[in-house]
């Protein structure tokens, strides 16, 4: 089997020492958390750790918690726990069954929302070994000086692969980073740039701590779809979260709406439906909303599977999604 | 010299069995269970060193220079081999040896292996690897057949035809004139896709060539025998100088039926260095070792007459080799030899060519060479049914073969429950009721097989017989087999240990079966072709039989009978007239051996060579002493607008002669049925799609060319149990009287119909054909939106129930 390579590994108790050890550390740096998507990166050489700063003894990343109106989800809370968890279950459906999509069960013991938020990027020229790698000449985000994606582009296109985004950026959520200044909170779109070599938007002495969830008003419907070859352990190749918020007291008008994509490229697409707003909840806007993803979305090859195909499929999940909100 | 051989025909044996054909614990499975089984890569050696091999980056290139001196020099190396100390050419097939355990002159796949290095552990030995510097000159990639037939570059260059590594063509009966005389043409172009086995264990090695020059070598290997030969000739010893031994494996599937760089890297290494040596590979090192389904490339023509019977087959194949031969002369023959059952043709001819490309070589999985052709000619037929409107199972049974018969390329058929197969699945399914009456989106497909219970002949020639055992028993009241064989998760050892407690009188967990050690054991050619039930259980039986007379010949003296009035059964001698009248069988072994001494029989078999095949070249190849059958039934449910395949279930009948073990038939069963449906949906040993190309999009470009796309199981899909159907494996038994108690095959015949099926079922389904494989979502929504537009024009209306 492929080696890992030997590393440090610190396991620090608070966040405060998380803090220290980052900014003591700069050299090849890693915070792991359930080292699910870290592990086999490091394995595949296709990130460097020399040193591993653990997540998993600091309790205050734990916690799971409903707050005003709010869910509060620590960062180093388990994807099993929040697929499972009776509170998030009852307050945000969504966001258990999109975490419920990742990857396998024993894989979602281990991995934790933090770890989903910040996930790497994908690309089948980068998810590769080393030798394999070197036989094509790398790439942009390893090793190499060129993107076999997009000819001639310069800013790496590997996509955005969680399931997890796309639900919570749909739900209007919000992270909280620490770093050494101090606490700050952005909505969770705010935290992925253009650049899919480095598309996590932290500087490398900060923590993303916990993500604040607001629960859904009842006017509220959103749906997460996922395509992938199989029914358990793969990433998504299409993914996308629809939301709907209807008016008051006319459920079947639109008053907003979103569509978060993934898979595109490193960050999610968001598209705001802003423009129907008015217009009666059926399959005439399902179809419409499924046109307007459809032009405005381009899947690239950066994924297995035709591009062509994944924009077809992401146009039918769209148009599923909203057929499966109709009241 | 002409000897007396065994070719034992089975006589009708009594249905009263007390062990064979019942349900019985699997040999060695509970040590697999409890993670006991030491695996290949469990075994450890004091002072053991870990070996890693360089490979090249390029598809095609010669190699110039390799400098190791750097890799050498680095604390922890102990040693660096590279392909002139092993120039030896080997092959599986002794006629076409164009491989090095290392390549010397030239690397032919990305992966190529081309220089390994022993160190005190994998680190140290892959940082070695990067110390080594190898001068290549870039040769121009040949990733495809087309291109390697059409460029003078030659990937062998001794070899005479060009890229063609095997070209066969063979005509039985006037085919041009009935394909003039037939009512119905069906004409079909097939491309059947390249698949890995993905044994969940990674080949291993591990060898230490002693002080007394003795080489062990453990290894995961399903052909210790062909291991033992090839390790003797590429690293110049004597066979008696070397002992294989083979560890349980973690699945094999054809996967390791020849020998591989590791095991001559991990022997020479020891040799070299004087300590135990161990190779592992990776993941992708399986992917580049490969030695997986050919990719074929069929252009099919059949005529039938109007009442559905096939008067002419004609197929033409390309198949895509890789690098190298591996097996490749035997694929190119089955894939048009083994076409020739459970139907029956008029006429048949095939003309296949395996060419060389610059890829992962391509060798025999599961179902080897004929897996690939029953699609085309499962799809053929289906094709057929539905242009003379008949039920495509009648279609089937119409052009049945037969049993003791003769196909049309002359091999001998004996038992055939290839009727029974359609009768079971028919029923089981509900056919009747359901087919082409399902809602659009469901939809039910059938297809049948057969397969071959071992080949009639050695890879190498001899007289020798092609299996041997030993079985001792003692006052301990146990027996012992020493066998050949290689047990690959199949259960062979279990089949062994089921006949000698049949005809021993003991219970299987009584037995203890030690197989697999070229030491201890007396040779078997392997794990492959489906044959250790068949000439192991009959080397078995014979031992087995001539040891239990003596045990019956011992207490008939006691009990002063005649040993026809002794029966051994359940741990017991006893009066055949009387069963009151018994004795505890471990007392029946003391009487026995204290009458003839320590107690010990051996049991071999070889083939039938007499009237068992044609009389032209080529005619053995395909040749088995019994041929097994198969008819499966798939559900599917489809979602044409997504091209989403689910398979709902899959009912499969197969006719394994006699099931001596049907826990493990099942298994076998099952095992493939999923295989084969992950084939048909979802699996790809496939090239990088494409590549940066200043100026163009979708252009090869170059270093892109031959690269693997998927080479981790995360990658490179196989179902999770989620993705698994529900299976029913049905056992029809039709014993074979050349088959151990009328046994056959069952381990890779239930492979054979679930691809064609499912791609029948899908157009039962939503009425399109998807006749390339694998079935993805996009090609059926091409062929929906291709159906559509057809539809549209008004050209012609397609419906679940026209052709």
């Amino acid at each position: 089997m492929l080696r890992l390579q030997p590393f440090e590994l610190v396991q620090p108790e608070s966040i405060g020492e998380v803090l220290q050890l980052l900014s003591t550390h700069a050299e090849h740096v890693r915070i792991i958390s359930g080292g699910t998507d870290l592990v086999p990166n490091l394995k595949l050489g296709s990130i460097k750790g020399d040193v591993l700063v653990s997540l998993q003894r600091v309790d205050e990343l734990k916690n799971l918690k409903e707050a005003d109106t709010q869910l509060v989800i620590g960062a180093g809370v388990s994807l099993h726990t929040i697929a499972t968890s009776k509170l998030v279950q009852g307050t945000v459906p969504v966001l258990a069954d999109a975490v419920g999509k990742i990857a396998s069960p024993q894989i979602r013991n281990m991995g934790t929302l933090g770890g989903n938020l910040c996930l790497d990027t994908r690309c089948r020229y980068i998810n590769q070994s080393e030798f394999i790698r070197s036989s094509f000449g790398g790439c942009l985000k390893s090793d190499g000086d060129r993107c076999h994606v997009v000819p001639g582009g310069s800013l790496c296109v590997a996509a955005l692969s969680s399931d997890s985004v796309p639900v919570l950026i749909a739900l209007g959520a919000d992270v909280d980073i620490i770093g050494p200044e101090g606490e700050r909170t952005i909505p969770v779109e705010e935290l992925y740039t253009k650049d899919g070599v480095a598309h996590i938007a932290l500087s490398s002495d900060e923590v993303v701590v916990r993500a604040r969830v607001p629960i859904p008003a009842a006017q509220t419907r959103i749906t997460y779809r996922k395509w992938a070859v199989r029914k358990s352990i793969d990433f998504p190749l299409v993914s996308v979260a629809v939301r709907i918020d209807h008016i008051k007291g006319s459920p079947d008008i639109l008053e907003d709406g979103r569509v978060v994509v993934g898979v595109l490229g490193p960050q999610p697409k968001i598209l705001r439906l802003s423009s129907l707003q008015g217009q009666p909840i059926n399959e005439e806007m399902a179809h419409k909303v499924a046109g307007i993803v459809s032009r405005r979305c381009t899947p690239l090859a950066n994924v297995p599977y035709s591009e062509d195909y994944r924009k077809l499929r992401l146009a039918v999940e769209v148009k599923r999604a909203i057929r499966s909100l109709f009241i | 010299m002409v000897k007396k051989k065994q070719n034992r025909e089975s006589e009708p044996v009594a249905e009263d069995f007390r062990v064979i054909g019942k349900n019985h614990g699997k040999v060695g499975a509970m040590d697999r269970l409890t993670g006991v089984a030491k695996y290949t890569d469990d075994l450890s050696l004091p002072r053991m060193l870990h070996a890693k091999i360089l490979r090249s980056p390029h598809a095609h290139a010669r190699i110039l220079n390799i400098d190791t001196s750097a890799a050498e020099a680095l604390d922890g190396v102990f040693g660096v081999v590279v392909g002139s100390e092993m120039p030896t050419r080997y092959g599986v097939i002794p006629w076409t040896p164009d491989e090095q355990a290392l390549a010397a002159d030239k690397a032919r796949y990305v992966g190529d292996a081309v220089a390994a290095v022993a160190a005190r552990d994998e680190e140290t030995a892959n940082a070695a690897l990067k110390l080594i510097d190898v001068e290549y000159e870039v040769l121009e990639p040949l990733c495809s057949p087309q291109a390697a037939l059409a460029s003078p570059l030659k990937i062998h260059e001794n070899n005479k035809k060009g890229n063609i590594s095997k070209h066969v063509k063979l005509e039985f009966g006037e085919v041009d004139n009935n394909l003039k005389k037939a009512d119905l043409i069906i004409e079909g172009h097939y491309e059947f896709h390249g698949t890995n086995h993905a044994a969940i264990e990674p080949h291993c090695a591990l060898a230490y060539y002693d002080n007394k020059d003795l080489l062990t070598i453990w290894s995961s290997t399903q052909v210790p025998h062909y291991l033992h030969r090839e390790l003797a000739k590429v690293l110049v010893l004597e066979t008696r100088q070397i002992r294989v031994i083979q560890p349980p494996l973690g699945g094999a599937f054809g996967a390791k039926s020849e020998p591989f760089d590791l095991e001559f890297v991990a022997a020479k290494l020891s040799m070299k260095t004087g300590l135990p040596v161990k190779c592992l590979y990776t993941r992708e090192e399986v992917f580049f070792a490969h030695r997986g389904r050919h990719p074929f490339s069929m252009d099919y023509r059949m005529g039938f007459d109007q009442n559905g019977h096939i008067l002419a087959v004609d197929a033409q194949t390309i198949l895509d080799g890789g690098a190298y031969s591996s097996f490749g002369l035997v694929t190119t023959y089955y894939s048009g030899q083994l076409l020739c059952s459970p139907y029956t043709f008029d006429t048949f001819r095939f003309e296949s060519t395996r060419v060389y490309t610059n890829k992962p070589t391509c060798g025999p999985k599961r179902g080897h060479g004929s897996v690939q052709p029953r699609f085309a000619i499962e799809v053929q037929l289906d094709k057929a049914a539905h242009a003379l409107g008949l039920d495509p199972i009648e279609l089937r049974r119409r052009n049945f073969l037969g049993e003791n018969t003769r196909t049309v390329n002359g091999f001998v058929v004996g038992s055939n429950g290839f009727p029974e197969c359609l009768d079971k699945i028919e029923e089981a399914s509900r056919w009747r009721e359901r087919y082409d009456k399902l809602p659009y989106g469901r939809g039910l497909g059938v297809a049948g097989s057969t397969y071959i219970s071992g080949t009639n002949y050695c890879v190498y020639p001899s007289d020798l017989p092609q299996a041997g055992v030993q079985i001792c028993l003692d006052r301990s009241g146990r027996a012992r087999i020493f066998a050949g064989c290689s047990d690959i998760g199949q259960g062979s050892d279990t089949v062994l240990a089921v006949i000698a407690a049949e005809n021993l009188g003991l219970e299987v967990n009584d037995i203890r079966v030690v197989s697999a050690d070229t030491d201890l054991t007396p040779v078997d050619l392997g794990a492959y072709s489906s044959r250790i039930t068949l000439m192991m259980g009959h080397a078995c039986l014979m031992a087995a039989e001539n040891l239990g007379k003596k045990v019956r010949e011992a207490v008939a003296q006691h009990w002063e009978c005649s040993a026809k009035q002794v029966i051994l059964a359940g741990r017991r001698a006893q009066r055949l007239d009387d069963p009151e009248m018994f004795i505890p069988i471990q007392e029946a072994f003391v009487l026995a051996e204290a009458i003839y001494g320590t107690l010990g029989t051996v049991g071999y078999y070889d083939t039938p060579k007499e009237g068992v095949h044609g009389e032209y070249r080529g005619a053995p190849i395909g040749a088995s002493p019994a041929y097994s059958f198969t008819a499966h039934v798939v559900e599917v449910d489809v979602d044409a607008e997504t091209g989403d395949v689910e398979v709902i279930q899959i009912w499969a009948a197969h006719d394994c002669g006699r099931a001596l073990a049907p826990i493990l038939v099942e298994g076998q069963i099952e095992g493939s049925v999923y295989m084969g449906a992950a084939e048909a949906l979802m699996e790809n040993h496939e090239l990088m799609p494409s590549g940066l190309n200043p100026g163009g999009r979708r252009k090869h470009g170059p270093g892109l060319e031959g690269v693997l796309a998927h080479t981790s199981l995360l990658d490179y899909p196989i179902p999770t149990t989620l993705d698994t159907p529900d299976i029913a494996s049905i056992i029809v038994e039709k014993p074979d009287p050349r088959g151990p108690y009328g046994a056959k095959e069952a381990g890779e015949g239930p492979l054979h119909p679930v691809i064609p099926a499912i791609a029948n079922a899908i157009y039962d389904a939503i009425g399109v054909r998807i006749d390339e494989l694998p079935i993805t979502p996009e090609k059926i929504v091409a062929a929906v939106q291709a159906r559509e537009e057809e539809n549209m024009k008004g050209v012609r209306h397609a419906s679940a129930s026209a052709l």
